[in-house]
């Protein structure tokens, strides 16, 4: 479905993405690891073009993503820092993203909203949200228009242990309904179920694409963090 | 596209700065017009002021708000957008509040007590400023990541188009005024979009007999109806060019 083929970004003299090439495909559920200022974020954001590579091409089911902009109504982003126009409700922007999003409200999936219960604070304004409750607004419209495709970026972190439970019993569910999720996290126990392949990222480069049950025989752990902890220390 | 100038428009009118700047632009009108007895005089004294205040509030106003709006802009390029209609959504929403504000609060005394060429030529030109300055501001905006910055840049560029280039254009006039630069003078004046208007404006004014040699090879060029179809064509020219610019460089920038 998303296929990346030498994708190269430099910031200044900083190369951020080294010749990155890999193939993402409808049912997998890929974990993006990898230790901070790895050039995750940025590959994400390149999926979704607000990143421009200076060499290589990403395709989208088959098609080139650098002139094209219709493909990303099949995706569900959820930024690492949400940021919004500060003085806007909630309902405002919910309102605004259906306007430019166009669906019928009979498509919209608005299991989230419920369960975070942002119904009861619809009308306060962005400037006036937690850091967590912004994380639950952006998880809201991630999966509002159920995208085929969920680029989720440390979507647990900032979010109270019931709202992550929430969050992750909602990723179970998508998963089961077979759509590509790609996710980034740094709290390694919240994936372990949920992920069927591991992208390994270090210093801008592609270390691995395995599936976790290749990655499980390889290192002969169980749990992803020790499996990940066991790589980690054999690249030193 | 239609839909992200309407979210535009209506963030600009909730801000009120906008409505501040149209209120005060008619207070300057009633009163302008109504100390000077004669309202080819008040014409005058209104041209003066309005060539200074829109472009410096045109030109913040929109750098201000582009950087104000840096999570808008960025919450919408991850939708199915194209880039350049979200773009050209913020120029037209913010270039057509401006020139709205422009036109209610300056026109609406202009053509109630001067509603002649003079008074209509004022109007279009300070629509046209608006828009011009709101081009200049994106341009400034998208190559300047800092917002400190990008602001200091639109100062600096309004300082220039106001003040610096008609101190170069005097210095060189002085140092060279043994040579006949009326022609030269025309060439200068397209490169200055506030000078341009300047000259269009008083070329409809009766002031404009006692500039001399200067301002009898303006009225050769420009006084011409074809003469003020090319100097208007300058002006677009001044309103597309950055804004192309704008664009070219939005549509690679990494957000």
């Amino acid at each position: 479905m998303i296929i990346a083929t030498n994708v190269t970004k430099k910031f200044g003299r900083l190369t951020v993405l080294n010749d990155i090439s890999t193939t993402c495909n409808k049912g997998q559920s890929i974990s993006l690891i990898g230790p901070n200022g790895c050039g995750k974020t940025t590959f994400i954001k390149c999926l979704l073009g607000m990143v421009v590579p200076d060499s290589g091409f990403i395709t989208f089911n088959q098609q080139n993503i650098s002139r094209d902009w219709k493909y990303r109504e099949q995706i569900g982003y959820m930024p690492q820092i949400g940021r919004y126009p500060e003085n806007m409700s909630i309902a405002q922007i919910l309102e605004m993203m259906k306007d430019i999003r166009k669906k019928k409200s009979a498509d919209l999936d608005e299991e989230l909203i419920e369960n975070f219960e942002l119904n009861k604070i619809m009308e306060k304004r962005m400037r006036t949200l937690s850091g967590g409750t912004r994380q639950k607004v952006s998880a809201a419209l991630a999966f509002l228009f159920n995208p085929q495709v969920l680029i989720l970026d440390e979507p647990t972190a900032g979010l109270d242990p019931l709202s992550s439970e929430i969050l992750k019993e909602k990723i179970r569910k998508v998963k089961q309904e077979g759509k590509l999720i790609l996710i980034t996290s740094h709290v390694l126990s919240d994936l372990d179920d949920i992920i069927s392949e591991i992208i390994y990222m270090q210093d801008g480069q592609l270390v691995f694409h395995k599936t976790w049950d290749s990655l499980k025989k390889d290192t002969g752990e169980e749990k992803l963090s020790r499996a990940i902890a066991n790589v980690m220390k054999s690249k030193m | 596209m239609g839909k992200i100038i309407k979210y535009v428009m209506l963030d600009i009118l909730r801000n009120r700065i906008v409505l501040t700047y149209m209120v005060f632009l008619a207070l300057l009108g009633f009163s302008l017009f109504n100390i000077n007895d004669n309202p080819s005089k008040g014409l005058l004294s209104l041209l003066n002021v309005v060539l200074i205040i829109v472009p410096l509030v045109s030109i913040i106003f929109s750098s201000i708000y582009m950087y104000n709006s840096a999570e808008f802009i960025e919450l919408l390029v991850s939708q199915p957008l194209r880039r350049i209609n979200l773009w050209m959504s913020f120029f037209i929403g913010l270039g057509l509040s401006l020139s709205l504000a422009f036109f209610i609060g300056c026109g609406i005394p202009v053509l109630l007590f001067a509603a002649n060429a003079t008074g209509i030529m004022l109007i279009t030109m300070g629509i046209l400023l608006s828009v011009i300055f709101t081009a200049i501001a994106l341009l400034a905006t998208v190559l300047t990541r800092d917002k400190a910055k990008g602001i200091g840049v639109s100062i600096l560029l309004w300082l220039y188009f106001t003040l610096i280039f008609d101190g170069i254009i005097l210095f060189l006039l002085f140092q060279f005024m043994d040579y006949p630069l009326e022609k030269a003078m025309i060439g200068f004046s397209v490169l200055n979009p506030v000078d341009l208007s300047r000259v269009l404006i008083l070329l409809k004014m009766d002031v404009s007999a006692m500039m001399g040699v200067t301002s009898a090879v303006f009225h050769e060029v420009f006084g011409s109806s074809i003469g003020m179809i090319v100097a208007l064509c300058i002006l677009l020219l001044w309103v597309f060019f950055p804004l192309w610019l704008s664009v070219r460089k939005f549509n690679r920038k990494d957000l």
